[in-house]
């Protein structure tokens, strides 16, 4: 997906680390490096969350707004109404600060920073030199590659490894940063939004995450500003018995417009690992954002050992009139998934969509879905989820849909559609509908399926094996929501698709 | 090329026998016809040679170039020359007709040990063949099948054939549905693949299709068995009086 990159990493290490990762099988980004790392102690306690905010060179409001989430954090109970079955989790079992050792000082620039990290990112295939990024998508055949810039934040274990572009985004007026930068340099936009759209009591995953997070990014458009690139952040997990707890806030001022990517992974490991993360969007009048997630952290293995639970809290509250967001995600990995992408119409006229492919085989377990609050008049969402359950998996959509007395004229439409691969697995649709007046408008779809035999024979009778007829065909089920994907990620997704379906057949 | 020896077939799930004792053989370079009653097994031949499920062989083989078939997965028949112009051919929502064509192209390929096409090398040779066929540019944008037409799914499917490449065309009913120009095309396109390495297996119900490509040999089928083989004239003889007599004669 990426162009060559200038990358100063020995070229006989590189080769031969990539060997073994195709050696290891179906999750391709299953390796680790080798870094030395430095922990805080294991377990969280309010010393814990002061030497993070230290760490991070915090001021003390946020010292102060961390130590309240976790005094709130103490006294709640973990929810277990999802359609998940997991063991207890430790809390105190885990690390919640790692972070690469050269790290320590700040590297100033990307020639700083520890060639093992570079390595990496550029064996994920993430650009950290600014550089263009080739795509191009399938079905699309005539478009020609192309060269498109992609700003990028790179996160590993708790820090921000670097931000790419940053300077042609400020001419732009576009702040982009890693979070805890964010806390330090711009200080009344994060005291004025954190927290504004996903409260610290929310809910006990997301006040865990207001207590520890370590970072993540930070994206302000102002005014009537196109952000002039995509932006992205690529989440990494290294460390082991290490939970990441990241937090994104996007703020989209008046008029603006912003599309922005995130992708996940991890190494794969025999112990489960945390991952709690809060995503804030803020989105003002007239203004647009575009989230898109590729979710790939590793599953667990085929007999369901290892992996991540993903607990997040993703939720965009479109204040202004005519504010509109997208939401869109591929999930394909992680053990357990736990999240609800919302959207708060607040603003009249706003509009939220929710695209989502949830790929569950094996042992996986996905419980995810949307909300979509309608409060504004004439407000419009719509729902497109591709729920895919192959192996032992259960996957389920949770979705509600509520029209407010007041958001009088609004619509919503749901397509909920599942394809089963063989018999042991299982799909659930969970829709929660209120509306409380009379003019508003609730569709909803849902449909259950098998992957059709027909079809897999057609595609084998011309020379395709098992598997990728299988990966065409659910490539085909999902197309909906693949089209919405930037360009930049609609290729790898579609190919995250057939790899994480792989063993699904035969 | 093709070789069927005493093939005996029954369905997987119920005790019905389809297939009763067909032999069968197609040498390299000729065409030959099946005509044949609903219902006599013609299709299940077809599905029988190409691997599809649901089917149990009791009895008998069937040889593509001295290699068992019978044993092959359908891909590895379709890789060692293979195809089935399917009766009725399977919608596949969401997957563009163009990305469908070059997976299965590269799939064959690449079992075969050849390089993959490149997008351009792929495009230009699909566009070419489309346009033979009088497919167009938007049918190959469009996913496999839905929404087309009855002709126009048997002459993606002759696309695919001439794409393909295969040694051993099997086509089930491919005249079906077609109108009169289409007949043309298609034809056209089936005798510009002729070839001295490649056969032919036309299934139909019509000696019309026959006039455009010469069978070299007619096979009469009924009940599950090949009851009489003939020359061109064969396929006139049913146009003219039916099977009665044909089948009266055969016992
Ligand atoms: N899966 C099945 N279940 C039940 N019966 C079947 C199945 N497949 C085939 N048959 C039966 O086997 C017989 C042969 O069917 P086949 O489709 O091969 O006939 P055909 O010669 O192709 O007919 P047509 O000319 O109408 O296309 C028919 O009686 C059909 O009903
Ligand atoms: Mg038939």
């Amino acid at each position: 997906m990426t162009a060559t990159t200038d990358l100063d990493v020995r070229e006989g290490v590189d080769r031969e680390t990539v060997e073994t990762v195709q050696n290891m099988g179906s999750y391709k980004y299953g390796w680790d490096t080798e870094i030395e790392m430095e922990y805080a102690p294991k377990g969280v306690n309010e010393d814990i969350v002061r030497l993070i905010s230290e760490k991070n060179g915090e001021p003390q409001w946020m010292t102060d707004w961390r130590l309240e989430a976790y005094r709130r954090w103490v006294t709640m109970t973990e929810p277990r109404w999802a359609l998940l079955n997991y063991p207890k989790i430790d809390y105190q079992d885990q690390y919640y600060y790692a972070r690469p050792k050269s790290m320590e000082v700040k590297p100033k620039s990307l020639d700083e920073v520890d060639p093992k990290l570079l390595a990496t990112y550029d064996k994920l295939g993430i650009p950290l030199r600014e550089q263009m990024i080739l795509a191009g998508v399938e079905g699309a055949e005539a478009a020609p590659a192309e060269g498109r810039k992609v700003a990028v934040d790179a996160v590993f274990d708790s820090v921000s490894v670097g931000t790419t572009f940053k300077d042609e985004l400020a001419k732009a007026g576009v702040i982009f940063c890693s979070i805890s930068e964010a806390i330090r340099e711009h200080p009344e936009l994060v005291k004025k939004y954190l927290g504004s759209v996903v409260p610290q009591s929310d809910n006990y995953f997301a006040t865990l995450n207001s207590a520890v997070f370590s970072d993540g990014s930070f994206v302000y458009i102002p005014p009537g500003v196109r952000c002039p690139m995509e932006l992205s952040t690529y989440f990494r997990i290294n460390a082991e018995n290490t939970g990441q707890f990241e937090r994104t806030l996007i703020i989209a001022d008046k008029g603006s417009y912003v599309s922005y990517l995130e992708g996940c992974t991890a190494p794969k490991r025999d112990t489960t690992q945390l991952h709690a993360a809060v995503v804030e969007l803020v989105i003002l009048e007239d203004a647009e954002i575009k989230y898109s997630t590729v979710q790939n952290w590793f599953p667990g293995d085929e007999d369901g050992k290892g992996g991540i639970y993903n607990f997040v809290t993703k939720r965009a509250d479109c204040r202004g009139d005519r504010a509109k967001v997208m939401w869109t995600q591929v999930e394909t990995g992680s053990a357990i998934t736990w999240k609800y992408p919302s959207c708060i119409l607040r603003g009249n006229e706003s509009q939220g969509e929710f695209y989502s492919i949830a790929i569950a085989n094996n042992w996986q377990q996905a419980d995810t879905g949307t909300k979509m609050i309608h409060l504004g008049k004439n407000t419009r969402s719509r729902i497109v989820s591709k729920g895919i359950s192959a192996g032992q998996a259960q996957n389920t959509y949770r979705g509600l849909v509520t029209m407010h007395p007041r958001a009088t004229n609004s619509r919503n439409y749901t397509q909920c559609d599942s394809l089963l691969i063989g018999d042991k697995c299982g799909a659930h649709t969970v829709p929660y509908i209120e509306v409380k007046n009379t003019s508003s408008r609730v569709e909803h779809e849902a449909t259950t399926s098998k992957v059709d035999d027909d079809q897999l024979f057609y595609c084998r009778s011309r020379g395709m094996d098992e598997e990728e007829a299988v990966a065409l065909v659910v490539n085909g089920f999902c197309r909906e929501v693949l089209q919405a994907l930037p360009m930049e990620f609609a290729m790898e997704a579609q190919s995250l698709v057939a790899i994480s379906l792989e063993g699904s057949v035969g | 090329m093709l070789k069927i020896n005493n093939l005996h077939v029954k369905l997987e799930e119920e005790d019905k026998q389809i297939l009763k004792g067909l032999s069968l053989e197609v040498p390299a370079g000729q065409v030959h016809a099946i005509m044949g009653p609903n219902g006599s097994g013609k299709s299940t031949l077809s599905y029988v040679l190409s691997g599809r499920d649901g089917y149990e062989v009791t009895e008998g083989e069937a040889h593509l170039d001295g290699e068992s078939l019978l044993d092959m997965e359908p891909e590895e028949r379709a890789a060692a020359g293979l195809f089935l112009a399917f009766q009725y051919p399977v919608e596949i929502p969401g997957v563009g007709n163009m990305t469908f064509l070059r997976t299965a192209v590269n799939a064959q390929r690449k079992a075969r040990g050849e390089t993959e096409l490149s997008s351009g090398e792929f495009l230009k040779e699909v566009r070419a063949k489309a346009a033979e066929l009088q497919i167009s540019p938007d049918m190959l944008k469009r996913p496999v099948n839905v929404g087309f037409s009855g002709g126009e799914k048997k002459r993606n499917e002759i696309l695919q054939m001439a794409m393909l490449a295969p040694r051993m065309c099997i086509m089930d009913e491919t005249d079906s549905g077609l109108d009169v120009d289409a007949m043309r095309l298609v034809s056209e396109g089936v005798n510009a693949l002729r070839s001295p390495d490649r056969s032919f297996l036309v299934i139909t119900h019509y000696q019309r299709l026959l006039n455009h490509i010469q069978p070299d040999v007619v096979h009469i089928m009924s009940n599950g068995r090949i009851v009489k083989s003939g020359g061109p004239e064969l396929a006139l003889e049913v146009e003219e009086n039916g099977y009665g007599d044909l089948l009266a004669e055969a016992g």
